[in-house]
C-alpha cells in the first residue's frame, strides 16, 4: 500500500518523469509504434507490471467513485421530504378513521409457522455472542457465517421433540416477534400499523408468539404459551371494559388457536381449566387468515423430499444454493434432518383422508379449470368477451381428467391411469415387512432417516405407484418412522365417526377440526379469509432419484412431467388447483363452507361462519412492493380489503354487516362433492 | 462517463481506437496535447479524491472483514493477557454451585431508562411509527429537535397525552435492557440470570411510561393491572413459587405504589384483596431506590440542572451546558420535563424531620473524602485531629437544600434575615414578544416574584414544596393530586387511603405480608448532590432566572462544596440516607410503617472505579445505573431468586454510617 502511495506522489511532484508520464497519460499511436520496435519483450514485462499497478489503482478509483456517488445519493435521499411526489393510496386505517371507527374489541394476533422470530437463550460454544439475538427471523446473517452451528441450534431433540440438552431457543415475545420476518419483508406490520391508525396500541393488541417448531401441546409444556395466551386474553377483556376479543390467526396459527379453544375449556392437568363458557365469554370472532384447517399438500412434499416452498422457507433465503445439483452440498438433506425434528410440520399434513381429499379416482376438485393465471385476467379485463372461451374449455377438460386424489404418484402414467390398472399391493403389509435397516457402514452420520432404509424397500414404495391422502400417512410412517412416532402422539389426521367417543378428549385431536366440536359459543363468529387465484400445489408426481450417495433423498419431484402443450394442471411434476399459493381452497374454505355451516355435529352450538375470499391481483408496478391486492399466502396480510374487514370487525361490526360471504372460487361446489356426515 | 472512458483506455492499448480518437487525430497534435494536459490537471483533483476515498474504503472493508472473521473470544483473550484472568461472571459462578431458577423475577425499570415508542404522531414525525423516540440511538433529536420535544411532552393540564400524539412504553425485556446501544441497564443482570436458567417465562419486565404519574399509567395504559396479571401468571406457571421483584431507581417508588394499589378495593385500586402481596411476593430487592426522594430531582425541576433526571443533557453535554450557544435548549428541556408528573415523585419527602432543618441535618459532620476505605472512618471530624478545626469552623448545613449565596449557606440561622415569599405578589407577565414560543412558568412570575424567592435565602426540605408551588404553580397543581411529600402523623387517618400517598414510604403502611423480605441494595462511596448554592442568573428575562452558583467551591482536598453543590455519600444520584433510611430504621422490626414486621436488609456496595478502560463500566461500580453491572449485586440477586433468604446472604452489609444517621432522625415509629 505504501509503495503505491509513494509512487502516486512522485507522479504529481515530477510530472515530467518519463515513467510516470507513460503511466499516467495515454500514449498516442506514434509512441506506441516506436516502443514496439525497441524491445518487445522488455516492454511486455514492464507493461505487465504496470498493468498490475494500474489495475489496482483504477480499482481504488472506481470504488471511490462509487462510494462517493452512493453517499451523495444517500445524502440527497435523506434531505428529501419523506413523501416526495409519490403519494400512495390512502391506507385503509386512515380512511376508516375518517369514517369514525374507534377501537372497541381488543385484538389478538396468532402468527403461523416460520414467520415468528426465535432467539437464543442458551447455546453451544459455537454460538457465542448470539445471546438474545435472533437466530430465526431478522437478517439471517448467521446462516452464512456458521451454517452448521445454526442448523444445530434450530434442531429439536429427536426423541422428545423438545430442546436438545444445552440449547434453548425461545420465541421472541411481543409485536416485534412477527411484524417483519426479515428486514423489509412484512408479515403483520401492515395490519398493526392500520390498527394503530384507528387507535389500537399495546394495551389492546397482543401478539401470541409461540415456538412454531414445537407441537402445540408442547408449547404449553415447555413455555406455558397457552396459559400466557389465556391470561392475556382475560387481561385484555378486563382492562378494555369487558369487551370480547377478536382473534386473528394466520396459517398454522389457525389450527394452533383451534387447539387453544379446546385446551382452554378442558379440565386442568391436560387443559387450561377455563370452564365450558370461557370461549363464549371472551371471544367475539376468530378471523382466520389463510387457514390450513384441513392441512396442506405442500407439507407432504416437504416431509418426503424437503421440496415444499413455504414449509421449508429456508430455501427462499438461498434458492440457488439449495437447488443446484452441481454443488451437491447435501444442503437439502441437512435441512430435512432439521425440519423433521419439528413436530409442528406434522400438524399440517392433509386431514380427513380420502373422504376429504379424494380417492384414487375422484376428488372434490374434479373438473377444475387449470388456466388460473389467464382466468383471472380474462375475468378482470374482458368479462363479456370471455363467453367464446368458455365454450372451448369443457371439451378440453373432458379429455384430461385430473386425479387430484392421488397425492403422490410415482411416474406420470401412474397419475393418469384408471385405478383398476394400478398394481394392487397390500400396502400395510409392505410397510411393516421391509423395515429392516441395512444401511451401509460408509455413512458416518445420518441426518435423515432415509439412511436407514434399504434401497430395495424404497423401490417397493415406488412400485406401489399411487398414494391418496389416507395411505399417505402410512407412507410417511414408513419413510420417517421416528418423526411420525413422535408426532402421532401430538396430532391426529383422521375423520371422526362419532365425536362423542371419549377418546376425543385427548389433546392430540384438538387441532383437527374434523375430530373436535367447536366450543359452545353461539355468538362467536368464525371467518375464513383467504386468497384465491394463484395456482397451488395439490398433488405430486415423484420419481426415484438417481444418486445413491449417503444420506441422499431417494425421492424427487419429477419436474420433467408436464401437462399437454405446456398447459393444464400439471406443471413441473406438480398438479395445481386454485388457492393462495400454499393452501388449496378446499382446505381453507371447507370447514366454513360446509363442515361448520349451520348446526352440525362439528359445530353443535351453531356459531356463525363466513367465507371471505380475496382474488389475487399481482402488483401493477414495482413501486407497489408486494401489492395492496395480493392473495398470496403471506402477502395477503397487506391486502387492503382484508385489512378493512378486520378493522371493521374489531371496531364492532358483525359478519353480516361487512357483507357476509364473498366468494370467487368454486368452494361451494367442491364442498358439495365432499360427502361426510354432518 | 467520459471520466470512465478516459481511465479505461490505456488498458486496451492494442485494441481498436474509438471514433472519438479518430476525429481528434485530425486536429493539430500540439493543440491536442495542450488540451489534454489542461483536462488532466482538472481531473487529477477529483481523480485523486476518488482514489483516496476508494483506498480508505477498501482498507476499511478489509479491516472490517478481518474483524468479523476474528474469533469472538479474541477481545477477552487480549483483556486477560493485560489484566490477568477475569473473575467468573456471577451467573457462571452460581451455575457451578448448582443454583437453579426457582422464583420468577420481575424487573421494574426506573425513570428515563425505559424506551418509549411512537404510536401516533403529528406530520413532522412521519415514518417513526413504532420507532423508539426515547432510548436507542436518539437519532431523531438531531434531525428534528423541535418535533421530538413536542412528541415527548405531555399535556400541561392533564399530564396525559396531548391531542394527536400517542407515545407508549416499549414492552418486553427489550424495553430497558440497553438504554442506548452499548449502554447497558438491565442487560447484564438478564444475561446472568439466563446463565442460571432463567428465560422469558420466568422473567418479566414491568415496563411503564415513566413520564406519567403512577396512577395515570393505570388510567391510560392499564399498566398496573398488567403487572398484577403478569405476576399472577408467573406465579401460576412456575408451580406457585412467589415472585422476586427487582425495582430500580424510581421503579422502587412505582412498586411501592403498586403494592398499595393491588390490595386496595376496586375502583381506585386493583382489588387483589388484603393478602395479595403475601401470596405473590417473596422479596422486593430495591436497587438504588430514592425512597425518600433525591435532591437532584429538585434542582432538575427548579432550574433543569440535574444530571440524571434530565438525562438528555448527558447526550449532548457540550451544547446544553455551554454559555456560548445558549440557544434556550435548557428552557425547552425544562418545559418538556415539567410536563412529566413522575419527576415530582422524587422531590425530597418527609420535610425537616428527615432532611434536616436550618441548623442540623442527619449527615452533619460527614466530610466527603477522597475515597479509600480508611478515610471513610476519618471523615468524621472528631476522629481526625488535624482536620477538626477546619471542620468545626465550617459546619455544613446540609439541611438548607437551597441557599442563595454561599454566605447564606454557611452562617448560623440566627444571622439569617428571611423575608417570606409565600405572600409575595408576582410581577407582570413577561412572556411577551421577546421570548416567543419558549414558555416556562418563570415568565409569569415577574421580577418581584423572583426577587421574593431570592430573599427567603435558605430553604429546607419543608419549604421546598411551597417553593415549587410558587415557582411552578401549574405543575405542582397537577403533581399534588398525584403525589404527597409529607410525613404522616397518624397512619390510620382515612385520608391515607387516597392513591396520592401510596408512593410515599412515610405515609403508607407496608402490606400485611410477614414472610416478605425487603432489600435495599445501593452503591456508596461516590459524592452525591445533597444541597445547592444558587444565584440569580444575570439575564432574567427569557432565561431561567436561577442557576447553581458554580463558582462557589473549595480548593481544599476534603471538598465539602464543589461547583455550588454540597455532596454527601451516595451513588451519585441518590444519597445513602434516602436509599437506606427506611430499611435501616423506618421499616426495621415492627413499626407503624411496617405493622406486620417484614424483614429488611441493607446491602451496600462500595464503589470501585474500573481500573482500566477495557473493563468498560466496571464490575464493582456503585454508581446509580452502573451498579446494575456490579458482580456482587448480581450474585445477591441470583441467590435470592434461587431461593436464598436474607440471612443466608449474610444479612446487612454496611459501609456508611447509615445507622448513625438514622439514629439522629427523630420520628415516631
Amino acid at each position: 500500500m505504501g509503495s503505491i502511495l509513494r509512487f502516486r506522489k512522485l507522479c504529481f511532484i515530477e510530472p515530467t518523469l518519463r515513467s510516470c508520464e507513460s503511466f499516467e497519460t495515454q500514449k498516442d499511436d506514434r509512441k506506441q509504434e516506436k516502443r514496439q520496435r525497441i524491445d518487445e519483450h522488455k516492454n511486455k514485462n514492464m507493461r505487465q507490471r504496470r498493468r498490475g499497478l494500474r489495475c489496482l489503482d483504477s480499482c481504488f478509483w472506481f470504488i471511490g467513485c462509487m462510494v462517493t456517488t452512493w453517499w451523495l445519493l444517500l445524502f440527497l435521499h435523506h434531505c428529501l421530504p419523506a413523501n416526495l411526489g409519490f403519494k400512495g393510496p390512502e391506507p385503509p386505517g386512515v380512511r376508516l378513521k375518517k369514517e369514525g371507527l374507534t377501537p372497541l374489541h381488543p385484538v389478538v394476533l396468532v402468527p403461523g409457522i416460520v414467520t415468528g422470530g426465535l432467539e437464543l437463550w442458551e447455546g453451544r460454544p459455537c454460538a457465542e455472542g448470539l445471546f438474545r439475538k435472533r437466530v430465526w427471523g431478522g437478517s439471517f446473517t448467521e446462516i452464512l457465517k456458521r451454517p452448521l452451528c445454526w442448523l444445530e441450534h434450530l434442531s429439536l431433540d429427536d426423541e422428545t421433540g423438545l430442546d436438545p440438552p444445552g440449547i434453548r431457543l425461545r420465541p421472541v415475545p411481543g409485536l416485534v416477534g412477527a411484524d417483519y420476518f426479515a428486514p423489509g419483508y412484512f408479515v403483520w406490520a401492515v395490519l398493526i400499523e392500520n390498527l394503530a391508525r384507528i387507535g389500537y396500541e399495546g394495551k389492546n393488541m397482543y401478539m401470541a408468539a409461540y415456538d412454531w417448531r414445537l407441537s402445540f401441546q408442547n408449547t404449553e409444556v415447555r413455555d406455558q404459551s397457552l396459559s400466557r395466551l389465556k391470561i392475556n386474553i382475560e387481561l385484555m377483556y378486563v382492562t378494555n371494559g369487558n369487551k370480547k376479543v377478536v382473534v386473528v390467526p394466520h396459517s398454522m396459527g389457525v389450527i394452533y388457536f383451534l387447539h387453544f379453544l379446546k385446551w382452554v375449556e378442558a379440565a386442568p392437568p391436560m387443559g387450561g381449566g377455563g370452564g365450558p363458557g370461557w370461549c363464549a365469554k371472551h371471544i367475539k370472532a376468530i378471523m382466520n387468515i389463510g387457514p390450513a384447517f384441513l392441512g396442506v399438500p405442500k407439507a407432504v412434499s416437504g416431509i418426503l423430499s424437503a421440496e415444499g416452498k413455504d414449509v421449508a422457507f429456508i430455501r427462499a433465503v438461498a434458492p440457488g444454493l439449495l437447488d443446484s445439483e452441481v454443488l451437491g452440498l447435501q444442503t437439502l438433506e441437512r435441512l430435512m434432518g432439521v425440519s423433521r425434528t419439528w413436530d409442528s410440520v406434522v400438524s399440517l399434513l392433509p386431514k380427513g383422508g380420502d373422504a376429504i381429499w379424494g380417492d384414487l379416482d375422484s376428488s372434490p376438485e374434479d373438473g377444475h379449470k387449470c388456466d388460473l393465471e389467464t382466468k383471472s385476467y380474462f375475468q378482470m379485463s374482458s368479462k363479456e368477451n370471455s363467453s367464446g372461451n368458455e365454450d372451448k374449455r369443457p371439451v378440453f377438460h373432458m379429455n384430461q381428467q385430473t386425479r387430484y386424489g392421488r397425492m403422490i404418484s410415482f411416474g406420470k402414467t401412474a397419475s393418469e391411469q384408471h385405478s383398476s390398472k394400478l398394481p394392487t399391493v397390500a400396502q400395510m403389509e409392505l410397510m411393516h415387512a421391509n423395515r429392516v435397516s441395512n444401511s451401509s457402514a460408509t455413512c458416518r452420520d445420518v441426518w435423515t432417516e432415509y439412511g436407514k432404509i434399504s434401497r430395495t424397500s424404497i423401490q417397493e414404495v415406488a412400485d406401489n405407484k399411487a398414494y391418496t391422502a389416507g395411505t399417505l400417512i402410512d407412507l410417511l410412517r414408513f419413510v420417517a418412522p421416528k418423526m411420525m412416532q413422535r408426532a402421532e402422539v401430538q396430532f391426529s389426521h383422521g375423520l371422526a365417526a362419532d365425536l362423542d367417543d371419549p377418546k376425543y378428549a385427548h389433546y392430540k385431536y384438538w387441532s383437527n377440526p374434523l375430530e373436535t366440536k367447536l366450543p359452545d359459543a353461539p355468538d362467536m363468529e368464525i371467518y375464513s379469509l383467504y386468497g384465491v387465484g394463484i395456482p397451488t400445489e395439490r398433488s405430486y408426481i415423484y420419481k426415484l432419484s438417481p444418486s445413491d450417495k449417503c444420506n441422499s433423498i431417494p425421492f424427487r419431484i419429477d419436474s420433467s412431467a408436464e401437462g399437454k402443450g405446456g398447459q393444464g394442471c400439471l406443471r413441473g411434476g406438480v398438479y395445481f388447483v386454485d388457492g393462495d399459493e400454499s393452501i388449496p381452497v378446499l382446505s381453507a374454505g371447507f370447514m366454513c363452507a360446509k363442515g361448520w355451516r349451520g348446526k352440525t355435529r362439528f359445530n353443535p352450538s351453531g356459531s356463525a361462519t363466513y367465507i371471505r375470499e380475496f382474488r389475487h391481483k399481482p402488483p401493477a408496478s414495482l413501486l407497489e412492493g408486494r401489492g395492496a391486492e395480493s392473495g398470496g399466502h403471506v402477502d395477503i396480510m397487506g391486502n387492503v380489503a382484508l385489512i378493512e374487514d378486520i378493522l371493521r370487525v374489531a371496531a364492532g361490526a358483525s359478519g353480516a354487516e361487512i357483507g357476509g360471504d364473498r366468494i370467487y372460487s368454486d368452494i361451494l361446489e367442491m364442498s358439495d362433492r365432499v360427502n361426510i356426515k354432518l | 462517463m467520459s471520466l470512465l472512458r478516459r481511465r479505461k483506455r490505456p488498458e486496451d492499448d492494442g485494441g481498436p481506437q474509438s471514433v472519438e480518437d479518430d476525429t481528434d487525430d485530425k486536429k493539430g497534435k500540439s493543440g491536442k496535447k495542450a488540451g489534454k494536459k489542461r483536462r488532466r490537471n482538472g481531473y487529477t483533483c477529483v481523480d485523486n479524491c476518488c482514489w483516496l476515498v476508494g483506498c480508505i474504503c477498501t482498507t476499511w472493508w478489509l479491516l472490517l472483514f478481518l474483524y468479523n472473521t476474528m474469533p469472538a473470544s479474541f477481545p477477552q483473550y487480549v483483556t486477560e493477557k493485560i489484566t490477568g484472568p477475569l473473575p467468573d461472571p456471577p451467573g457462571v459462578k452460581c451455575v457451578k454451585e448448582g443454583l437453579e431458577p426457582k422464583h420468577p423475577v420481575v424487573f421494574v425499570p426506573g425513570i428515563v431508562t425505559g424506551g418509549l415508542e411512537l404510536w401516533e404522531g403529528h406530520e413532522c414525525a412521519e415514518g417513526l411509527f413504532r420507532k423508539r423516540l426515547w432510548g436507542g440511538t436518539f437519532g431523531e433529536i438531531y434531525r428534528r429537535p423541535s418535533c421530538w420535544l413536542q412528541h415527548m411532552s405531555l399535556d400541561n393540564e392533564t399530564g396525559l397525552d396531548p391531542d394527536g400524539i400517542r407515545v407508549r412504553p416499549v414492552s418486553g425485556l427489550v424495553a430497558a435492557d440497553y438504554f442506548a446501544p452499548g449502554y447497558f441497564v438491565w442487560a447484564v443482570l438478564i444475561a446472568n440470570l439466563a446463565r442460571v436458567g432463567y428465560e422469558e417465562k420466568n422473567m418479566y419486565m414491568a415496563a411503564y411510561d415513566w413520564r406519567l404519574s403512577f396512577q395515570n399509567t393505570e388510567v391510560r395504559d392499564k399498566t398496573l393491572s398488567r403487572i398484577k396479571r403478569n405476576i399472577e401468571l408467573m406465579v401460576e406457571i412456575n408451580d406457585g413459587q412467589k415472585a422476586v421483584i427487582i425495582p430500580h431507581s424510581m421503579g422502587v417508588l412505582y412498586f411501592l405504589h403498586f403494592m398499595k394499589w393491588v390490595e386496595a378495593p376496586a375502583p381506585m385500586g386493583g382489588g387483589g384483596g388484603p393478602d395479595w402481596c403475601a401470596k405473590h411476593i417473596k422479596a422486593v430487592m430495591n436497587i438504588g431506590g430514592p425512597l425518600l426522594g433525591a435532591p437532584k430531582a429538585l434542582s432538575g425541576l427548579f432550574s433543569a440542572e440535574a444530571k440524571d433526571v434530565a438525562f438528555a443533557r448527558g447526550i449532548a453535554p457540550g451544547v446544553l451546558d455551554s454559555d456560548v450557544f445558549h440557544i434556550q435548549t435548557l428552557q425547552h428541556i425544562m418545559r418538556m420535563s415539567r410536563t412529566w408528573d413522575s419527576t415530582m415523585s422524587m422531590i425530597p419527602k418527609g420535610g425537616e424531620t428527615i432532611w434536616g432543618g436550618l441548623d442540623w441535618s442527619p449527615e452533619e459532620g460527614y466530610l466527603p473524602s477522597n475515597k479509600t476505605h480508611e478515610n471513610i472512618h476519618n471523615s468524621f471530624c472528631k476522629d481526625n485531629e488535624s482536620d477538626s478545626k477546619a471542620c468545626e469552623a465550617r459546619q455544613i448545613n446540609y439541611g438548607r437544600i437551597v441557599s442563595f449565596g454561599r454566605d447564606v449557606a454557611e452562617t448560623h440561622s440566627s444571622n439569617l434575615e428571611r423575608v417570606d415569599f409565600r405572600g409575595a405578589v408576582k410581577g407582570k407577565n413577561l412572556a411577551n414578544s421577546t421570548c416567543l414560543d419558549v414558555w416556562t412558568e418563570y415568565h409569569e412570575m415577574g421580577f418581584s416574584g423572583i426577587k421574593a424567592i431570592a430573599e427567603y435565602k435558605a430553604y429546607t426540605a419543608g419549604d421546598l414544596v411551597d417553593l415549587l408551588e410558587f415557582v411552578a404553580p401549574k405543575m405542582m397543581e397537577r403533581g399534588n393530586t398525584h403525589f404527597s411529600h409529607g410525613l404522616a402523623e397518624n397512619l390510620d387517618d382515612p385520608k391515607y387511603a387516597h392513591y396520592k400517598y401510596w408512593s410515599n414510604a412515610l405515609e403508607t403502611k407496608l402490606p400485611n405480608a410477614p414472610d416478605m423480605e425487603i432489600y435495599s441494595l445501593y452503591g456508596v462511596g461516590i459524592q452525591t448532590e445533597r444541597s445547592y448554592v444558587y444565584k440569580l442568573a444575570p439575564t432574567a428575562e427569557c432565561y431561567i432566572p436561577f442557576q447553581i452558583d458554580n463558582t462557589a467551591g473549595d480548593t481544599d482536598e476534603h471538598v465539602c462544596l464543589k461547583d455550588g453543590v454540597y455532596t454527601v455519600d451516595g451513588d451519585e444520584t441518590v444519597p445513602a440516607l434516602s436509599a437506606g433510611f427506611m430499611c435501616a430504621k423506618g421499616w426495621r422490626g415492627k413499626t407503624r410503617f411496617n405493622p406486620s414486621g417484614i424483614k429488611t436488609y441493607i446491602r451496600e456496595y462500595d464503589h470501585n472505579p474500573p481500573s482500566n478502560f477495557l473493563e468498560g463500566r466496571g464490575t464493582q461500580s456503585g454508581a446509580h445505573v452502573d451498579i446494575m453491572g456490579n458482580f456482587q449485586l448480581i450474585e445477591d440477586v441470583i441467590r435470592v431468586a434461587a431461593g436464598a433468604s436474607g440471612e443466608q446472604l449474610g444479612g446487612d452489609r454496611v459501609y456508611t454510617d447509615i445507622f448513625k444517621w438514622s439514629d439522629k432522625i427523630n420520628i415516631k415509629l
